[in-house]
């Protein structure tokens, strides 16, 4: 009896970087129908060897092999025309067009004499679009702007752009998922698994990427852990643990997930007084004293990055009262923000964290540029000197002078975090802290986090995790459609009661919230 | 990576130059060379604003007709017989108030530079030719042209001239804080704004520095010229974005160095000086310069490709 070939095979995989051997060796195999994840800490090579696969990069050794058939990926055509599909975790969607554009983009269907010249086939599109949405059973409507949509549904939409199948490529064989569930709330993290269960019993082999051990149980039948560009293990996933899995990605033990240490409650930093901002934030009060971490919980949309770019003063507001230690605030830059210590994490590192072209210690030094100069000549020297410390602090794992383009997305993280570490912030308002990085790097800013409230600082951390925000957070403040539903003790703050108020389902505030917990 | 571009275009410059030499031997005469020295410090002064602007992701289109209105005001403030530093003075003024309506247009307006700056190419222009009646100012003492025409030892006064710009220029590009901004403006705005950097203040503080080149530029061509036109500068901001460009600054902003633009104004510079030694006929030289234009951004492009793969 001859085994079948695995859909996939990558064996001996080698690629380097000047200065970085980013995978040294690596083998993957994966059966028809195997939803196969694939994990490891930021920087461990999971990209790199995807990019590999999708013909962004070019390996340097090793083979790859579909079907048993050797092949050669130079190009993202090539791996199409092999059948492999990648959906990136950022989103290629182009907003302006239609769904049903969107998906077959790259290969829009004309007609008759039209055809020739590039009239457009639009029922044809329209059709096309509807069977396959139907076949993978995603309720959007084909003509819908993909702008129009929400974060799930392009997640949808992408899955279909990547095996909607052009007429010249082979049916999608292998499927890379990179961090699909980043964005979505619980409820759309079942439809995609739905949808994912429906594609591996077609036989897609599906790669998928995640820093979530709840999905790797749920979906996955066999686990590859890389670390520093080399494999530890393949495992199948019944014969792992959690706590396994995470002692091979970090070579060491993560038994405490959220070391949270309680610091004393020093003198109020922050106090909010019915800020708002007409459609956005309504009547937001709360105090936040040294010492504390408020979590802010609540589903997208319901206002909690647009309260932390109101009180970093990134966006203005236009009622209530911002109080920092005090005294009435009136931010109209974040400048004016930073400058009565409150540092803003930005949600999107990429798009609002950094200067990807500038070096890891320049973008450190950034907000504090005007304090190292002297009548305004700024020497390398002391931009380095002020962000060494902090690189090695935060275990930042480059020089200070690499771009942060060439970091991985946790470093990059901890490169925006220590923008504020070089003094004067009080106030810390992590927006998605530990959105896409692995677990040891979450637990180094989790015990980040907790040295700082050591030292009297206070944090305002808004996250879309549970465990996270019940684990890291003294009190956790819902909110609900951009108003603050209730506010949870720490003792009293429950999966079920944070989930409930977040649906809006739960009583208010007045009813339900400890009267402590709230000012104003 | 980016000094391994500027070497490239380096390389460029100097086989260029050795082919020159080859076809026509007088092209490497001390004479010659300052003379192209001479000929390319007007665009490389220009480009020097132009490139702190699209280092920082915008562009100025106004440049030339900035040269024009400068330019007109420094010969009609000569005509009257003004103290020379009085001119002097007022001529890099309205260089800087030029520079400033760009730059509040495109931070505080948050107009895109492109039509903002088109926009003001035509009025800067169009103020030009009303105040001299379209007619040119011609004739101005030595002690103005010496600007031009003076030497220190044997360099050329606007050789001088240009060189101490550049050097300033690339020192302000490299150990201030307004030249971190130009590049943390360009490689990400929003990220630099909610570091607490006043963007829009050095945004527009951007646009001055391309309005005060452009004024440097007219006092050296004016005193070359003898005369003061307002048909001048035409073209200018296609040489000004071309020697940025084929420097190596990415026009989508945040990559870039001076010291590119300089080697880019040369490259300009030296290519048009060897098709005229050649007796190349000025039609066919546009044509060479731009495929010059096209092929040394394609080279890079190219390259910077292989290294990111």
């Amino acid at each position: 009896m001859s085994a079948q070939p695995p859909a996939l095979e990558m064996r001996g995989i080698r690629k380097t970087f000047p200065g970085v051997v980013a995978l040294d060796g690596v083998d993957l195999a994966l059966s028809a129908g195997e939803v196969h994840m694939l994990l490891g800490e930021n920087g461990a090579g999971k990209s790199t060897l995807m990019k590999i696969l999708s013909g962004a990069y070019r390996k340097d050794a090793g083979e790859i092999l579909i079907d048993g058939v050797r092949v050669e990926i130079a190009g993202p055509r090539d791996a199409l025309a092999r059948g492999i599909r990648v959906i990136y975790q950022e989103l290629t969607l182009v907003p302006q067009l239609s769904a049903a554009e969107n998906i077959f983009l790259g290969a829009l269907p004309t007609s008759g004499i039209g055809g020739r010249f590039g009239l457009l086939d639009r029922r044809s599109l329209q059709a096309q679009t509807t069977r396959l949405l139907e076949d993978l059973g995603i309720a959007i409507d084909p003509r819908t702007r993909v702008g129009r949509l929400g974060l799930a549904q392009r997640q949808m939409i992408e899955i279909a752009k990547a095996l909607a199948t052009p007429d010249d490529a082979p049916a999608a064989r292998v499927l890379v998922m990179d961090e699909p569930t980043s964005a979505l709330t619980t409820r759309e993290v079942t439809q995609l698994f739905s949808l994912i269960e429906r594609l591996s019993a077609r036989g897609v082999a599906i790669v998928y990427i995640t820093h979530r051990m709840d999905e790797v149980f749920r979906i996955g039948r066999r686990v590859t852990v890389l670390r520093d560009g080399r494999v530890i293990a393949t495992r199948g996933l019944d014969t792992v643990t959690v706590a396994e899995l995470v002692r091979m990605m970090a070579n060491r033990d993560v038994t405490d997930h959220f070391p949270k240490v309680r610091a004393a409650r020093g003198p109020e930093l922050l106090r909010l007084d019915r800020l708002s901002r007409s459609g956005v934030l309504h009547d937001i009060s709360f105090t936040l004293h040294g010492g504390e971490v408020l979590g802010v919980a609540g589903l997208l949309g319901a206002g909690r990055t647009e309260l932390a770019r109101a009180i970093a003063g990134a966006d203005r507001f236009d009622g209530g009262q911002l109080h920092v230690a005090g005294t009435a605030a009136k931010f109209r830059t974040p400048a004016d923000a930073i400058a009565r210590g409150i540092g803003l994490l930005p949600e999107d590192r990429k798009a609002e964290g950094l200067v990807a072209g500038l070096t890891v210690a320049r973008n450190i030094a950034l907000p504090h540029t005007r304090r190292l100069a002297r009548w305004g000549v700024l020497s390398s020297r002391c931009e380095t000197e002020l962000a060494r410390p902090i690189v090695g602090d935060l275990r930042i794992k480059a020089t200070p002078t690499q771009p942060v383009r060439l970091l991985s997305g946790g470093n990059q993280q901890k490169v925006v975090l220590g923008k504020w570490l070089a003094g004067g912030v009080r106030v810390f308002i992590f927006d998605e802290p530990t959105r896409g990085i692995d677990v040891g790097a979450k637990v180094e800013i989790y015990n980040l986090m907790n040295r700082l409230t050591a030292e009297g600082a206070g944090i305002i951390m808004i996250s879309s995790e549970l465990p996270e925000l019940l684990g890291m957070s003294d009190r956790i403040l819902v909110m609900h459609r951009g108003r603050l539903q209730t506010v949870l003790e720490r003792e009293d703050a429950t999966e079920e009661r944070v989930v409930g108020a977040a649906l809006g389902l739960a009583s208010t505030l007045s009813a339900d919230a400890p009267p402590g917990g709230v000012a104003g | 990576m980016n000094r391994a571009r500027q070497f490239g275009t380096l390389i460029g410059l100097v086989a260029l130059c050795f082919v020159l030499w080859i076809l026509t031997p007088y092209f490497l005469t001390v004479s010659n060379l300052l003379n192209v020295a001479e000929q390319t410090s007007i665009n490389a002064i220009v480009a020097v604003g132009m490139t702190f602007v699209i280092l920082s992701g915008g562009i100025d289109l106004s440049v030339g007709s900035i040269v024009a209105l400068t330019g007109v005001i420094l010969g009609m403030a000569l005509r009257d017989a003004q103290p020379l530093a009085l001119a002097l003075t007022l001529t890099l003024a309205v260089g800087v108030i030029c520079g400033a309506a760009n730059g509040l247009l495109v931070s505080h307006g948050g107009l895109p530079p492109f039509i903002v700056t088109l926009g003001t190419m035509s009025i800067a222009r169009g103020a030009a030719l009303l105040v001299t009646e379209g007619r040119p100012i011609s004739g101005f003492a030595p002690s103005f042209r010496v600007l031009a025409t003076g030497r220190i030892g044997f360099v050329p006064a606007p050789v001088i001239i240009t060189a101490a710009v550049y050097v300033f220029a690339h020192l302000v590009l490299t150990r201030t804080t307004f030249g971190r901004y130009v590049y943390a403006i360009g490689g990400n705005e929003e990220a630099t704004r909610l570091s607490g950097v006043a963007v829009r203040f050095h945004k527009a503080m951007i646009y001055v520095v391309s309005g005060l080149m452009s004024a440097v530029a007219a006092v050296i061509l004016t005193a070359r010229l003898n005369s003061a036109q307002p048909i001048a500068g035409m073209m200018y901001e296609l040489d000004a974005i071309a020697a940025t460009v084929i420097g190596g600054t990415s026009l989508m902003g945040g990559e870039g160095t001076l010291a590119g633009t300089l080697v880019g104004a040369l490259i300009m510079g030296v290519l048009r000086n060897g098709l005229n030694l050649l007796g190349v006929s000025s039609f066919l030289q546009q044509i060479v310069i731009g495929g010059v234009i096209v092929v040394a951004v394609l080279l890079d492009t190219v390259l910077k490709r292989k290294h990111r793969a």
